[in-house]
């Protein structure tokens, strides 16, 4: 574990990792939303409209996880002090963002023709948005705390304060009465079909893959940025 | 202890200090966070006559009848327990509103007791079925999925 959290070993890591992860990603989500959009047949109520829970689903559940990981590598910088900790943090914000957005964006056109209507202020819509306005605090934290030369710490403390909001959207549909259906998929159980459920597993794997890739693809190109700026720091003070 | 423990149990605390904040307002808002009223909820607690608020449940089957000026629908909802709200709504029903099947009412309370609605939204349910299957039993359906995955193991 301490091996990979040398920037020299990640980089050498990550050098063929992303691009693995991209190609295989795209490859995976292409064949399982291929298969979703043209074998699959249609739902009994929905009709075709089902079909966007291949992208809706995934993107979800992404945009839930990117957090969870900004919360855990927050955990780690805070406690261990590891700035490969922070960067991966950093890392995971843009892609969940852009996850999430993929999410509210899908959701709402599913919305229009299933339920009546594009948009509800009910508890699993309304703390999905907060998740959104969490990502977009957190990006714009952590970018003036780099250049402004203000300790991680606070971006950091932020993504753990940020985590409260992941189990709020899970158990919404739970806890409160609300629009959006209660969970489908629950430990063990399913209450999609076989012919909808295996697509969307692979959906799942493929939007993973997807979503690795570009972290590690940011990690690089944070850690680029740092030491591009340490350099030119460098340089500055010896032409002083 | 060392440096790091300190820091360990010290965001752990604020961790546990946070998650019971958050749940003491998650207990205060249980009831205000709801998107509408349950057929029995709104029994136990009606809202004042007039007053704008949703109700959602399930709609009865056999209880939805046109009026016979042809747009007026009237239906009643049920909850999860035995209690039944009769609803009236005149306007375009949404494409998946049937009855035994999910239904959100914006409206309010009449002074009969019944709800008169301004807008529905159709709910869907948790289950995604396709069209072969609509119709089956749940047995019946499993042993068909069983046989088309069959070629799958």
């Amino acid at each position: 574990m301490h091996g990979f959290a040398n920037p020299k070993r990640f980089l050498a890591l990550a050098g063929w990792l992303t691009p693995v992860l991209l190609v295989g990603g795209i490859l995976l989500t292409a064949g399982a939303l291929g298969w979703g959009f043209t074998q699959v047949p249609p739902d009994r109520l929905m009709g075709d409209t089902v079909r966007i829970l291949f992208i809706h689903v995934p993107t979800a559940w992404l945009g839930m996880g990117g957090w969870t990981a900004i919360a855990v590598s927050s955990l780690v910088f805070l406690v261990w002090r590891h700035p490969l900790a922070a960067i991966a943090a950093r890392g995971a914000a843009v892609p969940g963002l852009v996850f999430t957005l993929i999410c509210l964006a899908t959701g709402s056109i599913w919305g229009r023709p299933t339920w009546g209507t594009w948009w509800v202020w009910d508890g699993r819509l309304t703390s999905m948005l907060v998740l959104a306005f969490l990502y977009i605090a957190y990006i714009a934290l952590a970018q003036s705390a780099q250049r402004e030369g203000v300790s991680a710490r606070i971006p950091a403390i932020f993504g753990l304060l940020g985590a409260i909001n992941i189990p709020i959207i899970n158990r919404s549909v739970v806890w409160w009465n609300s629009l959006h259906q209660p969970p489908s998929i629950t430990m063990g159980k399913s209450a999609i079909d076989s012919e909808f459920l295996v697509p969307l597993l692979f959906a799942v794997v493929g939007f993973s893959l997807i979503f690795g890739g570009v972290v590690l693809a940011r990690m690089r190109a944070l850690l680029a940025d740092i030491q591009a700026e340490a350099r030119l720091r460098r340089r500055a003070m010896e032409a002083d | 202890m060392k440096a790091k423990h300190q820091r360990l149990v010290l965001v752990l605390l604020a961790l546990v200090a946070l998650i019971g904040a958050a749940l003491l307002a998650i207990y205060a808002l249980r009831n205000q966070a709801s998107y509408f009223y349950l057929p029995e909820q709104m029994e136990a607690d009606p809202p004042q006559v007039g007053q704008a608020v949703r109700l959602g449940g399930m709609v009865a089957p056999g209880s939805l009848a046109t009026m016979p000026d042809g747009i007026t629908v009237t239906f009643t909802v049920t909850g999860r327990e035995d209690s039944a709200i009769a609803v009236r709504y005149a306007g375009i029903l949404p494409d998946l509103f049937v009855e035994g099947s999910g239904v959100v009412a914006e409206g309010r309370l009449g002074a009969d007791g019944t709800f008169v609605a301004d807008n529905l939204l159709a709910k869907h349910d948790e289950n995604y079925v396709p069209r072969e299957l609509e119709g089956m039993s749940e047995h019946q359906a499993a042993e068909m999925a069983e046989e088309t995955t069959v070629g799958l193991e």
